[in-house]
Parts: structure tokens; C-alpha cells; sequence
């Protein structure tokens, strides 16, 4: 942007792409406990209610356990989207310092859903004691809105990014701001709703991996079984849907964002009629060794096999993503996504006509490597969309390399930045693998907790 | 009062907020570091984890809601501070990764070696952030920070000067402070014996926050002209005073043993300071130049966000005092195992 030119330098290279490694570390971290965050309460109030409802010892305990879990996730999810939102600052004024007012609505209202979050969340965790059950349950409730509102928020201010509306630039200025136009631009739907069932599936799969271990390891007690049927069941029932908000995602990127689409099928030239490309690597402006699927490109994008579809050569080179990068991203998303849909469609299978087969080794395995195939598609999809708009940090508008922080020394804040995930990676994983085997002690004096509780 | 300066209040209210409430978890971190060995500090630590443990998560939302606010209703002060604050506020940042993320992994944590490893990271952490936030505030208060268009001040001065070390200073010892007057009555509630330590450490943070502040002014009179000269008008005058006499009142309620009067003094004392702070200040927001007016967002985008904060904080309010209600009582007598609900809910 022009007021850019009056600064005395711009930053360096290293520095830039330091800034950008550590906003996309920092988020692809915080994303896949924020998923937690989102459908892990609604998981877990499922199970007090069956507990309440049918007095089944396992429910409660798997609840009380979760719940554990849970006040953990959040904890540290609370501190990484702090991080997220300094850095917002730190690395990006540029982006901020201009248009902070225009996805500031949506923030403001996420600030709101978090706050009722937390509240809830305190309640929730603290008065399991202290609360009559039915109260306790409900007050569960606000926790689950805000989770669903909260990402609504947040994504909505990303799909401003790739579709910045509700504002006027005079002479770098903005102008007429429309909040409220802002926020629901026409990225806030798919984008939001894609990621809302990926939060549910990521949530469901890592759970039920946990159980579907224990089962492997020979305990396929009720315990075990509830614990990785109910989350299994809410993943599996996601997959399918996510086919479908997926196929929505794509067309709306179709529509608006023709040069991401480019790059996400390493297409350079535009044509009618476009193929499919499977694999292939992009070099020197065409994407070579790739398996193409004859108008299979159009029939998706477009509902028809003759549509015409952009390439990249219809933008300067300058304005080209890493096509490499989006290309082999999307891939990921899509291969790993429909083998968590496979493994859905043998489970429902499986539960209908072979509930023996429940606990065949090789369908536990699969069932377990579904929660890492959920978190490996959530961030193969962010990589998509956020690489997929570059070079510019505001689709059109704004180019990265502009909005970034000049101030010397973003590099050094790389460094000690991820160390310091590192440590807190290695001591999140340590205690929730620690909370599942150890027998929790009281939180506070007056809970008089697990110890005389057997568990199963 | 334009819009502006509407979304100016309530953007210092949710920095009041967070300073009297966050301010006390971070100083509850304070104490903990300072609670002795684990045989003997072990009283106090159940008692900081116990006072703190449902409503921290809560607390440190003001924060978040201050940052936005900030960004939403004044962009180029934001990124201004942003950008110049880098080291601060990327120091601040990891600081309250490890106050949280280690009082987290404390609370849940079983065995003697891993609580104090975790629990040495939250009171670390819990020292060290508010002096950060601190030197930000002392930076912006003395006009060393540019606004965005005129790219980052510098990097190192702008919050390693007189005025930011003793305002950080002084952040430190007003989180400590509010924690030991905060914690005097939990203690009261939860811990009887405990009383008479928590309420020596009250005085004496409360005699050390009165120095610093102190200390504070005379480092502003010779280190910032600008603000000290307009420290001395009537409103932040006014303030500073009450600020000054609510302290000295805290002091007097803390040895007569009116332990909950005294956390409305001392909350007020700290709040007052804040207020002296916005009151010399205004309507510069980044002195020596740029006003309120220069850098507001455009009026369309203060009233939906007001509107949003309107309903929100009618939400909000509600909530806020159930959670710290219920933080305040104890649990059913015979409450019930790790399956909770001490009816035991079967049918």
C-alpha cells in the first residue's frame, strides 16, 4: 500500500518469511486444539446425559474424564489464540493498522462467545459438585453456542481475507465502512460451516483413537467401547456431510477465487472442458508427471464437463501462489478426507450387519489412524485456502509482503517462538497421556474425588 | 461524546477490568513463587490454586477483549503499538503461555516433581508478564510510540526507559497486591490459619505499591515533561489523590480485619491510577499528537461494535457473577465421586 513508501525500510526477506512461518505455525497449532474446543463439550455433555439417564457407571466416568481433559485443552487453547491475536499486530500492522476496523465486528463478537465460553466452561468444570445434575447439564448449553458462534466469527474474518467487502479505499484510505457487509461476505458460509464439521471430525476421530488403542491393547470392556463408539459414531456421521460442504467449498472457490482453484489443480492455461490432475509437480510454468481425469475439473467445479476453467497464465506470474505447495495441500485434504469417509461408510457397515467385527484389529487401526488423517486434512485445508491467496494477505487488495511488521529482529521472535510450542507440545501431550493413565487425585479439598471410585 | 470516545470507555473499562482481575491471578503467580519451599508454601499454593483456578480463564478474556476493541474501534494505534511493542508483547505473550498452560498442568498434575515443575512455569510467567504490560503502558504514556503511518519507534527504548521500568515495576506490585488483598478473605473462607499470613503480605505489598507509586511519579517528572506536566491538571490530579487516599484506607481496613471492604478500596486505588493515566492522557491516544479523533474507526464500525458490546455485556454480566458466585462456594457435603453429581443421578 502507498503508505508503505514513507516508511524508511521495508523488512528483509528472512524477516518476512520469518513472520510468515510463525502466523502459520501459531495458527496450525491453535486450530487443532480450537477444534477441541468447539466439539469436545458437546461430546462429553452427550455422555453425562446417557450417565444421568441410564445411571451407566462407564458414561460418567468417560464424562468426568473428558471433562478433565477438556479444562486442560481449553487452557491452552485460551493462550495460544491469545498469541494469535498479539500477533495479529506484531507481524501484520499493516494489515491491521488499515483494515482492523473493517473485521473488527466479527472479532468484537468472538471476544463475546469466548468470554461466555470461559465463564461457562469454569462453571461447568467447577460445579460438577456443585450443581444439581440437570442445572450442571444445562449449564453446558452456552458453551456449545458459543463454540459454534465463536467459529462462525472468527472464520468469517478469514473469509473477509479472500473476499474483502464492506468497505471503499480513497486514496489508501478506508471509507464507508459496512461491518455487518464485511463479515458475512460470500466466503463466510462454505468457509465456516467447512470448518465447523472439520472441528467435529477432528474432535471425534483423535478421541475415539485413544479408545480404539485401549481396544488393541486387549481391553474391550464396556468402557473402552463406549469411549470409542459415541465419538467414532459423531466423526463418521461428519464425514459424509464434509463431502458435501467440501464439494460447496470448492464450487464457492470456483466461482470467486478462480486463480486459487488455479493453483489448487495446477492449471496454468485456461480451457474448456479442463481434466482433473492427480499428483504431478509444477515446474518452470506447467505441471508435469500429473494423471489427468478428462473433464473431470469442470464437471466439479461447474456441475459441467465443458465449462471453462481460469489458469494461471490469465494473472502476472507475480500473483501466483506457490503452486506446488496448494496443489499437493488440496490433494492431502481430498485424499485424506475420503479415506476417513471409507473407513465411515465400513463402520456403518459394519455396525448394521457385523457388530462382531467391532473389534477386528484391522478396523481398529484404520478407525485409529482416522484422527490423524482428520488433523493431517484440517491443515492441509488451511494451508490451501491461506497459501492458495497468496501473494496477497487481502485478496486484491493488500499483498502480504506489505502488511508485515518492519521492525528488525521478526526472525529471532521465530526462533523463540518455536521453542517455547515445543515445550508446551511436549507438555500437553505429557499430561493428557499422564491424565489417562494416573487416578486423579481431589482437585480441591472439599472434592472428595476418584479415589475410592473403581474404574473399570 | 462522540462514538469515539464511547468505544474509548469501554475499551478502558475492559482494561480496568483486566488489570483488577488479571491483575490479581497474575499476582496470585506472585505469591506462589514467593510461598517457600513445597512442605511449607503447600498451605498457600492450595489456597492461590483454589481462588483462582474456576475464574482465571475468564478474567483473561478482558485482555483479548481489550486487544480487539483496540484494533477495531483505533486500527493505527493497534498496529502502532504493535509494531513498536514487538519485544514487549511477544515477551508478555509466552508469558501467559506459561502462567496458563502451567497452572493448568499444576492443577491436574499428581506427583510432587511435575507440580513443581509446572507450578514454577505459572509463577514465573505470572511475575514477569505484568512487568511487560507495564513498560508497554509507560512507553505509550511518555510518546514513545509513533502511530503506525509513520512505521515502528524503536524497538528497545520505547520500553526499556525510566518511566516504562518503574511503571513495570509498579505493575508487578499492584497485581501482588490486589492477590494478597483478594486472597486475605479466601483464606478467611477456605483456610482460617492462613489469614494472618496473607494479610501481613497485603500490607506489605500495599506499603510497597504506595513506594513504587511514588517512586512512579518522580521518575515521570524527570524523564517525561510531556506527561508530567499534564499529570498535574485537575482531573488525573483528583485521581492520583484518590488513588492515594483509597490505599491509605486499604491499609486501615486490612489491620482492623475488614477483609471484604478492603478489596473494594484497594480495587479502587488501582483503578483511580488507570483513570489518572487515561485522564492525562486524553484525548491524545499515542502522545504527543494523535488524538482520539485522528485515529477512530469510521462511526459505522463504533456503533455496531457498541451495539454488539450492549447485548454482549447483558449476556455477559449475568454469567460473570454466577461463575464468581459459584467460585466462592464450596462443594456438597458428601459430593460424589469421579461421576459427579452427588445424587448419584441413577434411576
Amino acid at each position: 500500500m502507498d503508505h508503505l513508501s514513507v516508511l524508511a525500510e521495508a523488512a528483509t526477506p528472512g524477516d518476512f518469511a520469518a513472520a510468515r512461518t510463525q502466523m502459520a505455525f501459531s495458527l496450525g497449532w491453535h486450530i487443532i486444539i480450537a477444534s477441541f474446543g468447539v466439539a469436545m463439550p458437546a461430546i462429553t455433555l452427550f455422555m453425562e446425559w446417557r450417565g444421568y439417564r441410564t445411571g451407566d457407571v462407564n458414561y460418567r466416568l468417560l464424562a468426568r474424564r473428558w471433562a478433565r481433559a477438556m479444562g486442560v485443552l481449553f487452557a491452552v487453547g485460551a493462550v495460544s489464540g491469545t498469541i494469535l491475536s498479539f500477533e495479529m499486530g506484531l507481524l501484520w500492522p499493516g494489515l491491521m493498522g488499515t483494515y482492523g476496523e473493517v473485521i473488527g465486528l466479527p472479532f468484537t463478537l468472538e471476544g463475546f462467545a469466548f468470554f461466555i465460553e470461559a465463564i461457562f466452561l469454569g462453571i461447568y468444570l467447577y460445579g460438577w459438585d456443585r450443581l444439581p445434575p440437570r442445572v450442571h447439564m444445562l449449564s453446558a448449553i452456552p458453551i456449545l453456542i458459543a463454540g459454534v458462534v465463536g467459529t462462525l466469527c472468527v472464520v468469517s474474518a478469514n473469509a473477509w481475507m479472500n473476499q474483502p467487502r464492506g468497505f471503499d479505499l480513497v486514496e489508501g484510505k478506508v471509507v464507508g465502512v459496512d461491518p455487518w457487509g464485511a463479515m458475512f461476505n460470500p466466503a463466510t458460509g462454505p468457509q465456516s460451516v467447512h470448518m465447523l464439521v472439520a472441528a467435529f471430525m477432528v474432535t471425534g476421530f483423535c478421541i475415539a483413537g485413544v479408545y480404539a488403542v485401549g481396544m488393541l491393547r486387549g481391553r474391550t470392556d464396556r468402557y473402552h467401547r463406549l469411549g470409542f463408539l459415541v465419538p467414532f459414531t459423531v466423526a463418521a456421521v461428519m464425514a459424509p456431510i464434509q463431502v458435501g460442504v467440501g464439494d460447496w467449498a470448492a464450487h464457492f472457490v470456483a466461482d470467486y477465487q478462480p486463480v486459487k482453484l488455479a493453483a489448487m489443480e495446477g492449471l496454468y492455461e485456461t480451457e474448456r472442458g479442463a481434466p482433473l490432475h492427480l499428483g504431478g509437480v509444477a515446474v518452470d510454468g506447467e505441471l508435469r508427471y500429473a494423471v489427468e481425469i478428462p473433464n473431470a475439473l469442470s464437471l466439479l467445479a461447474h456441475w459441467d464437463p465443458n465449462a471453462e476453467i481460469m489458469g494461471l497464465n490469465e494473472v502476472p506470474a507475480d500473483q501466483h501462489p506457490p503452486v506446488n505447495v496448494v496443489h499437493w495441500a488440496f490433494q492431502i485434504m481430498v485424499v485424506a478426507g475420503l479415506a476417513m469417509l471409507g473407513v465411515a461408510l465400513a463402520f456403518a457397515f459394519i455396525w448394521k450387519w457385523r457388530r462382531q467385527w467391532l473389534t477386528n484389529r484391522w478396523f481398529l487401526r484404520a478407525a485409529f489412524l482416522c484422527g490423524p488423517a482428520a488433523v493431517l486434512a484440517l491443515e492441509a485445508g488451511w494451508t490451501t485456502t491461506e497459501v492458495g491467496r497468496q501473494p496477497w494477505v487481502v485478496y486484491g487488495i493488500l499483498r502480504t509482503h506489505d502488511a508485515v511488521n518492519t521492525a528488525p529482529g521478526l526472525r529471532v521472535g521465530l526462533v523463540v517462538i518455536l521453542l517455547v510450542y515445543a515445550l508446551l507440545t511436549v507438555a500437553t501431550v505429557y499430561v493428557l497421556r499422564r491424565l489417562a493413565r494416573d487416578k486423579p487425585v481431589p482437585v480441591a479439598p472439599q472434592e472428595s474425588d476418584v479415589e475410592t471410585f473403581p474404574v473399570p | 461524546m462522540t462514538s469515539a470516545d464511547l468505544m474509548l470507555a469501554v475499551l478502558f473499562a475492559a482494561v480496568t477490568a483486566y488489570a483488577l482481575f488479571g491483575g490479581a491471578d497474575f499476582g496470585a503467580g506472585f505469591w506462589d513463587l514467593f510461598a517457600g519451599g513445597a512442605k511449607r508454601g503447600h498451605r498457600q499454593r492450595k489456597l492461590i490454586e483454589h481462588a483462582i483456578g474456576p475464574v482465571w480463564e475468564a478474567n483473561h478474556v478482558w485482555l483479548i477483549f481489550a486487544i480487539v476493541l483496540l484494533w477495531t474501534g483505533f486500527p493505527a494505534v493497534f498496529a502502532g503499538v504493535a509494531a513498536t511493542m514487538y519485544i514487549p508483547l511477544t515477551a508478555a505473550a509466552l508469558g501467559i503461555i506459561g502462567r496458563g498452560a502451567g497452572f493448568a498442568f499444576r492443577k491436574i498434575s499428581v506427583t510432587l516433581p511435575r507440580q513443581q515443575l509446572f507450578g514454577a512455569g505459572f509463577a514465573f510467567s505470572s511475575v514477569v508478564t505484568p512487568f511487560f504490560f507495564g513498560a508497554v503502558a509507560g512507553g505509550i504514556a511518555t510518546g514513545r510510540v509513533p502511530p503506525w503511518d509513520q512505521g515502528p519507534g524503536d524497538i528497545l527504548t520505547a520500553w526499556w526507559n525510566p518511566t516504562s521500568v518503574a511503571t513495570g515495576a509498579l505493575a508487578v506490585g499492584v497485581c501482588a497486591y490486589l492477590a494478597a488483598v483478594f486472597l486475605t478473605h479466601d483464606a478467611k473462607r477456605e483456610d482460617p490459619g492462613l489469614v494472618p499470613v496473607m494479610r501481613r503480605q497485603a500490607l506489605w505489598a500495599g506499603a510497597g505499591v504506595g513506594l513504587l507509586a511514588a517512586v512512579g511519579l518522580v521518575v515521570v517528572e524527570l524523564d517525561a515533561d510531556w506527561l508530567a506536566g499534564r499529570l498535574w491538571r485537575p482531573l488525573p490530579a483528583a485521581l492520583i489523590a484518590v488513588s492515594a487516599l483509597a490505599g491509605l484506607a486499604s491499609i486501615g481496613l486490612l489491620a482492623l480485619g475488614r477483609y471484604v471492604a478492603v478489596r473494594v478500596t484497594s480495587g479502587l486505588a488501582v483503578a483511580a491510577v488507570l483513570g489518572g493515566w487515561a485522564a492525562a492522557q486524553y484525548p491524545y491516544l499515542l502522545p504527543p499528537a494523535t488524538t482520539v479523533d485522528a485515529v477512530a474507526a469510521d462511526p459505522a464500525v463504533t456503533r455496531a461494535t457498541l451495539w454488539a458490546v450492549l447485548v454482549g455485556v447483558a449476556i455477559l454480566a449475568p454469567s460473570l457473577w454466577w461463575l464468581l458466585r459459584l467460585s466462592q462456594t464450596p462443594a456438597h457435603q458428601g459430593a460424589g465421586g469421579e461421576t459427579g453429581h452427588q445424587e448419584d443421578g441413577r434411576r
